[in-house]
């Protein structure tokens, strides 16, 4: 019971470590449906410059949002070797562009820290906590704050 | 709630159609062509509520049932007479009733100032001395009779034939001769006149025996419908009063009494044990009489057929329309492969391709007919706000339904209510005159007010049109520029005038009802319908009337698509909407200022609407004559011209809604996929159409607002 490994206090976590705007990301590996290669999307009509279109997904229309280009980065020039991660959160689905996926990283969850405070921007909005891994760390996404919102999605 | 909420479902569920039933009496009644059956159907319905109410401890809604059905009694014993009064009693009563239940079933606390007006009604017509005390609410007690009426009524006899089902249900006729039994000395008879002559004709399974059963010493035969509540469809009932006068017994035509009980007896016993054990149990306290003729041959209930309805979750209808709407696409992406693999015509696998076509229509069809219900309980509901306000108003009013069968997706029907009653209580606040004006201006004083529905080529079209004074423009224009809506100086045609109606914040009473005149109405109405997929339209004749149309899709799910491209994308336009498509000539296009251009077709001048620019693509260099056009007709600009890339294909697309992982977008109303995979998303012609290039005149605010009201 003391002991710090404790399953019930420390819950182990794992994360799919991508890179987007050339800066290492993850998502939580619950969170994610799959991943899948690009492949061309539908442009939707007065969308913001973020959301690339919708794709089929099995019978289902997914948005897919340019991660980069979300977080302030440069805009992801689509090709085939770029990969689209499908993310479920509150019921909602959407597709995220990014560079690369690299691996599965397997933490505890005392290992996710605080986002060290610093000026604001669209990226640090988005982050919910660092990982340290070896000398380098990665950041945590929050996907709700990625998720189209639908007044705006209208406006 | 103590009671399994399970139960309770179904109790509601009951209620519901037990509360249709009440209705439909209620209004035959009201037609004059109700008979004996009918009020006695009325007065199931509102006992049988009380009676499951009961059980569930539901006091108000059995307090007042009690009341209701007490004078429903009355009635039906021909000692009421039903004129104009009563019935509109009654009709309000039922409404109560219908309100009680759904209080019940919130748990809100029932609106006394309503209900009591009703319940004193419905006692004035009860007179003091019916007056009864309340614990008559108490079941047991009902079999114990009223004293006073004792007389009048020396009993019932039952006549009482279980069907296949009963005994298949695992009923059994001892049980429930033995609960007749209690509630007065029975003489128990069977007729067995049914049974085969031969043993090979014999089905085992067949209930071939009836009971007669006399009870004596029984003041109403409530108790005795009591016994037989769960059963009353599965068997042959048929309960008649004994005449006390006719004390002579006189054999029945097709009752054989107790000496012919006496002949059936062994036939009985081998047939069937249970009916001998109650054979045994007879007791002889009343005398036979056979009922009245009034009572046996013409009071004759029609056995009811048992309802083969089936209950469904819907949940698990919707996952087979999502499975069969994907077997569409399927269908689509197969077919598009053939087609692609450059097969010999002469391939059996065409013939193999368009049957699958086929079938995977029929069963989409099928599917679709499954959610299809028909907009009588809708129409119903309807009735009953025109009588509200009509009564509020203080005027005349009668709404006519017509195409009442019509069915409609079931989403359809259940977001109809809302705008329906709306528009029934506008047109008769707004629309239909008050009785004076009415006898001034030459008319009938009353109102018609009709509601009709129609099926017309996959589209339900369903009108509501008033014989009133029609819509006044002046004063419509009027009020819409002193809200701000137009300005002043615009050059309005009178449709245009018409569509104002629906503009977020109009509203023409010069003082605020109860009824309407919150100005929130219309434009809740036309959302409503633009959510449902629909469109709707006004056509209006001064001092004749006001008709107001709405055109809905037949089903949500799939509808017939024009299959466009805009800018290198694919785009589904909605058939129902696309009047023609036209190639123009050169000489057919004219300028309209610095931008916009005309075309001119049959001598008329319709706007041309560029496609790609209402959906924020670059502009083209194409001429609008290397174009396509499609003529479409929407409810904000009679008709304008969509200019598209080009046109390849009419199909039945499998609409797929953006609003779960996306959101809405202003000129699209959902998204289909195409045979290759690829998504194409459904324009919505009406917001297109009535985009920012449109809306010279219209302010801004009314876009505005429709954007924000569908986003949410």
């Amino acid at each position: 019971m003391q002991e710090p490994a404790d399953p019930t206090q420390i819950k182990k976590l794992e994360f799919v470590t991508l890179v987007a705007g050339g800066q290492n990301f993850c998502i939580e590996i619950t969170q994610i449906r799959e991943i899948r290669r690009w492949s061309p999307v539908t442009i939707l009509p007065h969308s913001a410059s973020h959301v690339l279109g919708v794709i089929n997904l099995r019978g289902a229309v997914i948005p897919i949002i340019d991660l980069a280009a979300k977080l302030g980065f440069e805009k992801i020039e689509p090709t085939e070797r770029h990969v689209i991660i499908i993310t479920a959160i509150d019921e909602r689905i959407v597709g995220l562009l990014v560079e690369s996926v690299s691996e599965i990283l397997g933490v505890n969850s005392d290992m996710v820290r605080e986002t060290p405070r610093g000026p604001e921007d669209a990226t640090t909005r988005a982050i919910l906590g660092v990982i340290p891994v070896g000398d380098d760390m990665t950041k945590v996404i929050n996907l709700t704050t990625l998720m189209p919102n639908s007044s705006q999605a209208a406006a | 709630m103590p009671a399994d909420s399970s139960i309770l479902d179904t109790f509601f569920e009951e209620c519901e159609d037990l509360i249709v039933a009440l209705t439909e009496g209620l209004v035959e009644m009201r037609d004059g062509d109700a008979d004996d059956e009918t009020v006695n159907a009325v007065f199931r319905a509102v006992h049988s509520i009380k009676g499951a109410a009961g059980a569930f401890a539901l006091d108000e809604l059995v307090g007042f049932a009690h009341k209701f059905e007490t004078v429903l009694d009355e009635v039906r014993s021909h000692r009421l007479e039903t004129d104009e009064k009563l019935l509109r009693t009654l009709q309000r009563a039922g409404d109560i009733l219908a309100d009680l239940v759904d209080d019940a079933r919130d748990g809100t606390p029932a609106n006394r100032d309503v209900v009591d007006p009703v319940l004193a009604d419905l006692q004035s017509f009860l007179g003091e001395e019916t007056l009864e005390p309340e614990e008559e609410f108490v079941f047991e007690a009902m079999s114990l009779g009223f004293a006073d009426e004792d007389a009048a009524n020396p009993g019932y006899k039952v006549s009482f034939t279980p069907g296949q089902e009963f005994y298949a249900t695992g009923n059994d006729p001892v049980l429930v001769i033995a609960a007749l039994k209690e509630l007065g000395p029975a003489t128990v008879t069977v007729d067995d006149s049914a049974l085969p002559d031969g043993i090979e004709d014999y089905v085992w399974d067949k209930g071939y025996l009836t009971w007669h059963i006399e009870i004596g010493d029984i003041a109403t035969d409530l108790p005795i419908y009591d016994v037989f509540q769960f059963m009353d469809d599965i068997c042959e009932l048929r309960v008649t009063p004994l005449d006390t006068g006719a004390e002579a017994p006189v054999v029945g035509l097709d009752e054989p009494l107790a000496n012919v009980a006496s002949e059936a007896e062994p036939v009985v016993a081998i047939e069937e044990a249970p009916a001998k054990s109650t054979r045994a149990e007879v007791t002889d306290s009343t005398p036979n009489v056979p009922s009245p003729p009034k009572g046996g041959e013409s009071g004759d209930r029609p056995a009811k057929k048992t309802a083969t309805t089936l209950r469904v979750d819907p949940e698990r209808v919707d996952r087979l329309i999502n499975a069969v709407g994907e077997l569409i696409i399927n269908q689509s992406v197969i077919s598009q492969r053939i087609e692609e693999a450059a097969l010999p015509n002469s391939s059996e696998l065409f013939g193999d391709l368009d049957d699958y076509k086929l079938l995977a229509r029929e069963i989409q069809e099928g599917v679709m007919a499954i959610r299809a219900q028909p907009v009588k309980p809708l129409f119903q509901r309807m009735l009953r706000i025109a009588r509200e306000a009509a009564d509020a108003t203080g005027k005349d009013v009668e709404l006519v339904t017509e195409g009442e069968a019509t069915e409609v997706d079931k989403t359809v029907v259940e977001r109809l209510a809302d705008p329906l009653t709306h528009m029934i209580r506008n047109a008769i606040d707004h629309g239909i005159e008050a009785p004076d004006k009415r006898k001034a201006a030459g008319k009938v004083q009353t109102g018609t007010l009709r509601l009709s529905a129609n099926q017309r080529s996959g589209s339900i079209v369903i009108e509501i049109a008033d014989d009133g004074a029609g819509l006044n423009r002046p004063r419509i224009r009027a009020i819409a520029i002193e809200k701000g809506l137009v300005s002043s100086d615009a050059v309005l045609t009178d449709p245009e005038i018409d569509m104002l109606l629906f503009a977020p914040g109009f509203s023409t009473a010069a003082e605020v009802t109860n009824l309407s005149g919150r100005g929130v109405g219309m434009d809740v109405v036309k959302t409503a319908i633009t959510a449902l997929g629909g469109r709707i339209a006004i056509s209006t004749v001064p001092g004749e009337g006001t008709t107001f149309s709405i055109t809905l899709p037949l089903t949500l799910a799939v509808m017939d698509g024009m299959i466009i491209t805009i800018g290198g994308q694919t785009m589904v336009v909605p058939i129902s909407s696309i009047l023609e498509t036209i190639r123009p000539a050169e000489s057919d296009i004219s300028k309209l200022g610095l931008k916009s251009e005309l075309l001119k077709i049959r001598g008329e001048y319709v706007p041309i609407v560029d496609l790609g620019e209402q959906l924020g693509h670059p502009p083209t260099d194409k001429k609008i004559s290397d174009r396509i056009l499609l003529l479409i007709q929407t409810e904000s600009i009679a008709q304008c011209a969509l200019a598209v890339d080009d046109i390849f294909d009419q199909r039945q697309v499998v609409v797929k809604s953006m609003q779960g992982n996306y959101g809405s977008i202003v000129g699209v109303s959902g998204a289909t996929i195409l045979g290759d995979g690829k998504i194409a998303l459904i324009i919505d012609p009406d917001a297109i159409a009535s985009g920012p290039g449109m809306s010279s005149h219209i302010n801004a605010s009314l876009e505005g607002d429709r954007s924000h009201a569908r986003a949410s």
